[in-house]
């Protein structure tokens, strides 16, 4: 088993964010967290990657648990932050080589993994670029190749997609579905459309717990659409 | 083939720390404003030429009351500015141990304070081209210097952990250095003398930045000054990784 969650919980205050989420996910599955803003969709990848410490439950990966034993955990993992957050002033070259070597390669593992990253997430010539001059697309395939540096079996993406235009947002999508292929996947979104592209499995959470676990067609069978399921599952924050 | 994973972190956020300084003007800016106060200092008030000495006591006199200032200025982007940016999310789901990434960025901003150290050395040649100086001393002061340095950039390590704006990160170090510097003199101790007896006052002198680079700028190398910078550069970094560990906690 590539990742399993068992009862995670993780309070802000009094504010519960994340309230008993559990599942599991293997090789050749992407996995689709679709949910309201606020819902714990970000939280619950926080804390599969390493960056929020549960209160309770526990995520391992590779039977790896994250909470005890962080570091190991997170060397077969691939974590693509919310809003993808980088160093503006460095060329996606360097800031790929300061990832790989941070990640303990040697000059030379770094050189190749960083070619090999920025291929795959298709950086193109930008790579010497300054990342802040670079469009939002090319930012977030930066984010991608930093990913994917260490050619993780586990890939967790917070909005992989937001804020792309529609030809960057299929370059993506395209990726993901490649890499899911031998790999396993947690993507975010706020765009049903994409779920069903390139889901295998919806994981609809709201208020800190999951509502639905289940392959888009069988949400859309049940509730006639994608969209009606999430009206349907989810209160948000409007209608609390 | 795999490095030490700490070491090969804390040698890769060193680097990536030095670049961001020398790749945007703040760092220019902060040197020649560093040159150009102590500069001031030395001359104006110090009354370099006036002494009619061959030494550079004036010069390094004024190193505390600059470096509390200059200092912050170069130490309060190194956290704060993660949490701004958010790239500290990132940071932490690196595997690399807490310790590597603090001593990292510390050991980078000391190395810009290093750099302006040696940017006064043309003081040091003149000096020695007007008379002839203990320039054992004047080496064994510039090596104090280094060390008290890194005492002011290790308090204003952790006081941009604690906030993610930079200002807040600065105006707190300043107040924190002038604080741990200046309990060492006089007007201070008079004050504390005022209720507490002097065996005490003399206790908390004791504890200053002041005090203890006093005897250094003469010259003098005393154990217990080195062991004081070395345990407080110690101290405040474990406490800027236990403020950068807190936020897994949420």
């Amino acid at each position: 088993m590539l990742l399993q969650v068992d009862g995670l919980r993780k309070t802000f205050g009094r504010r519960v964010a994340v309230d008993g989420i559990g599942f599991a996910l293997d090789v050749g599955e992407i996995v689709g967290f679709l949910g309201p803003n606020g819902a714990g969709k970000t939280t619950t990848m926080r804390m599969i990657a390493g960056y929020l410490e549960p209160d309770e439950g526990v995520a391992k990966v590779f039977n790896i648990d994250v909470a005890q034993d962080r570091r190991r955990a997170q060397e077969r993992v691939g974590y693509l932050p919310e809003g993808a957050p980088l160093y503006g002033e460095m060329t996606p070259w360097s800031f790929l080589r300061f990832v790989a070597e941070t990640r303990g390669m040697s000059r030379e593992a770094a050189r190749h993994a960083v070619r090999r990253a920025a291929q795959d997430a298709r950086l193109g010539d930008t790579i010497d670029r300054p990342i802040e001059t670079l469009s939002k697309g090319y930012r977030r395939r930066v984010g991608l190749a930093a990913a994917l540096l260490h050619d993780p079996m586990l890939l967790i993406l917070d909005e992989p997609t937001d804020g792309l235009d529609p030809n960057q947002r299929h370059a993506v999508r395209d990726l993901i579905k490649r890499l899911g292929e031998e790999r396993g996947l947690i993507i975010s979104t706020h765009s049903l459309e994409e779920v069903e592209a390139v889901c295998t499995r919806a994981i609809v959470i709201d208020q800190g717990r999951i509502v639905a676990d289940k392959t888009p067609a069988a949400l859309k069978e049940e509730h006639g659409s994608l969209e009606r399921a999430f009206a349907a599952l989810t209160r948000g924050e409007e209608r609390v | 083939m795999k490095k030490r994973p700490g070491l090969a972190s804390l040698g890769a956020v060193y680097r990536r720390e030095l670049l961001a300084y020398v790749t945007t003007p703040t760092a220019y800016v902060f040197v020649a404003v560093f040159l150009f106060s102590i500069g001031l200092f030395t001359f104006q008030i110090g009354g370099f030429f006036e002494t009619r000495r061959a030494d550079l006591t004036p010069f390094f006199a004024f190193h505390p009351w600059i470096f509390m200032v200059f200092l912050p200025a170069v130490s309060m982007r190194l956290w704060a500015e993660e949490s701004r940016s958010g790239a500290i999310e990132l940071l932490m789901t690196l595997p690399a141990p807490t310790w590597s990434l603090v001593l990292g960025k510390f050991l980078a901003a000391w190395t810009i304070a290093g750099a302006a150290l040696v940017m006064t050395v043309p003081l040091w040649a003149t000096v020695n081209a007007l008379g002839s100086p203990d320039n054992a001393a004047i080496f064994t002061a510039y090596l104090a210097s280094l060390l008290m340095a890194g005492a002011y950039i290790a308090i204003g390590s952790v006081m941009s952990s604690i906030t993610q704006a930079q200002i807040v990160a600065f105006v707190l170090a300043v107040l924190v250095s002038f604080l741990l510097t200046a309990l060492g003199l006089p007007l201070v101790l008079d004050f504390f003398s005022g209720f507490v007896s002097g065996g005490i006052g003399e206790g908390i002198a004791r504890f200053s930045i002041l005090h203890h680079f006093d005897a250094a700028q003469r010259g003098v190398v005393e154990f217990r000054s080195v062991f004081y910078f070395v345990s407080l550069i110690a101290l405040c970094l474990g406490f800027t990784a236990l403020a950068v560990d807190a936020r897994r906690g949420g």
